[in-house]
């Protein structure tokens, strides 16, 4: 119930600012979602949708401070706890 | 897709699971209580606890609005298509609940004009487009879908569309866990706390619940690796004998929430007196009802609510299990009268019920191993 999605903003339509709205890209499909919670979102920005409403712009270094962090508790290559040839942690971009 | 494919990659899952191993001590016994259904759902679905030492116990939460909506509500919300010019619309995950007789779908087959809508905002339209219909929405959620419908209703009124109305089911995530931790059969060490509720409320309103209960929370995300890392950083916690509130989904979660959104909830909603939760009785102040600023707007106003109060059948144990004292397999019509196919309680009809979760990933799962099909 709670789901919500991130997507890319690939253009955003703010003719009326009240009620600012962007065309958003889930994994190719295209859905105008409301700017009305985030009023600081830009074009290429990341947003996590519920409901067709942006609640929140997705921030890209906090992201990445997850892998930092697992890199950083590491070690565990020597103790052949990761598969070899596993996905790659940062792969997916933008598809 | 971005942001959701690199938290499932199994090197950095490999990564996160050990060191919830390390964290763990073996000489202990944990319970955590995941409060929202999203994340009872990714548990099974991504097998989590299979990745987790067996010492430490998930107990699943209230979480998900559409099962602790108390049978009647869905009843009263139906009640209102008696007027056939009443379009009803709500969110897919109400269609198939069933009232005492029976549900949305089940009233789509008889007749009624019941549709499933996306946004509140895409009922707001389709009022605008059937000007000599009704259009009501069935409002449900925490305070994630709140502040939408709140914004669609501003716009009602700020446009004049007056063919529309909301039945304000929305329910608030404070005082459920209140309520948990008030019951006395209830033993919880620490709560893994709700990611998207939080982009809302923030951090902040978790915070008696360290203080003052002394149980840590952390808000985390959807993902495995961030349901991992949340689980290691209430082990963390409990290792070092802290109770407080962190913050695992900083990508997504800001600690003061959303202004713009509880802005819109406050404009539009009022907490109400008290509200019944379906297996966990009346909860004071725990769910939202319509301002009279908006009296215009409320379905509860324009029509007459039969208010009809609908007992679960005596067999069903949802209210156990929602409040995490039985798990699912534990109720006696689990999987036997009670199907993701034919549900008796709500827990089985949500996908972030425990019970259809633990039904389609678990129980599928253990009837494929020894090769027979599910009931």
């Amino acid at each position: 119930m709670c789901l919500a999605v991130p997507g890319k903003v690939l253009s955003v339509e703010d003719a009326d600012p009240a009620f600012r709205s962007a065309c958003v890209d889930f994994c190719g499909v295209r859905k105008n979602v409301s700017l009305a919670f985030t009023p600081e979102v830009r074009v290429g920005d990341y947003v996590l949708v519920h409901v067709g409403f942006a609640l929140t712009r997705v921030d890209e270094e906090e992201a990445a401070r997850t892998f930092a962090y697992l890199e950083e508790i590491g070690a565990l290559e020597e103790e052949g706890l990761v598969p070899e040839g596993g996905e790659g942690a940062r792969g997916g971009e933008g598809n | 897709m971005k942001f959701v494919d690199e938290f499932r990659a199994p090197e950095a899952i490999a990564k996160a699971s050990e060191e919830v191993r390390k964290l763990a001590d073996p000489e202990r016994h944990y319970r955590f209580m995941e409060v929202c259904g999203g994340h009872t759902h990714a548990i099974y679905r991504f097998g989590v606890k299979d990745l987790l030492p067996p010492n430490i116990e998930l107990v699943h939460g209230p979480g998900c609005p559409v099962c602790v909506l108390p049978m009647g509500r869905i009843d009263d919300g139906l009640s209102m298509t008696d007027d056939p010019s009443v379009i009803f619309t709500a969110f897919g995950d109400m269609m198939r609940v069933p009232g005492a007789n029976g549900s949305p779908l089940q009233h789509k087959a008889r007749g009624k004009d019941i549709r499933i809508v996306y946004s509140p905002a895409d009922a707001l339209k389709l009022a605008e487009k059937n000007p000599d219909r009704h259009v009501m929405f069935f409002a449900i959620g925490f305070e994630t879908t709140a502040p939408s419908t709140a914004l669609t209703l501003i716009r009602a009124r700020q446009e004049g569309i007056r063919n529309f109305s909301v039945f304000s089911n929305h329910v608030t995530i404070i005082p459920a866990i209140r309520a948990i931790l008030d019951s006395p059969d209830m033993r919880i060490d620490a709560f893994i706390g709700p990611g998207h509720v939080s982009t809302v409320i923030g951090c902040r309103p978790y915070e008696w619940i360290a203080k003052n209960e002394g149980k840590p929370i952390v808000v985390s995300g959807f993902e495995p690796v961030d349901i991992l890392r949340g689980i290691a950083m209430l082990l963390k916690q409990l290792g070092q004998g802290e109770a407080k509130v962190e913050n695992q989904y900083t990508r997504v979660v800001p600690w003061e929430g959303n202004k713009a959104a509880l802005k819109a909830i406050g404009e539009v909603f009022e907490l109400r007196p008290y509200f019944e939760w379906r297996g966990m009785g009346f909860i004071s102040q725990s769910s939202l009802r319509i301002r009279e600023a908006y009296a215009e707007w409320d379905a509860e106003k324009r029509f007459s609510v039969p208010g009809v109060r609908v007992t679960d059948p005596k067999a069903a144990q949802c209210g156990e299990v929602l409040k995490g004292v039985l798990k699912p397999a534990q109720c006696k019509l689990f999987g036997n009268e009670c199907t993701p196919e034919h549900p008796i309680g709500a827990l089985m009809v949500s996908s972030e019920g425990s019970c259809a979760a633990y039904y389609n990933y678990e129980h599928r799962k253990a009837a494929a191993l020894s090769g027979l099909t599910p009931a």
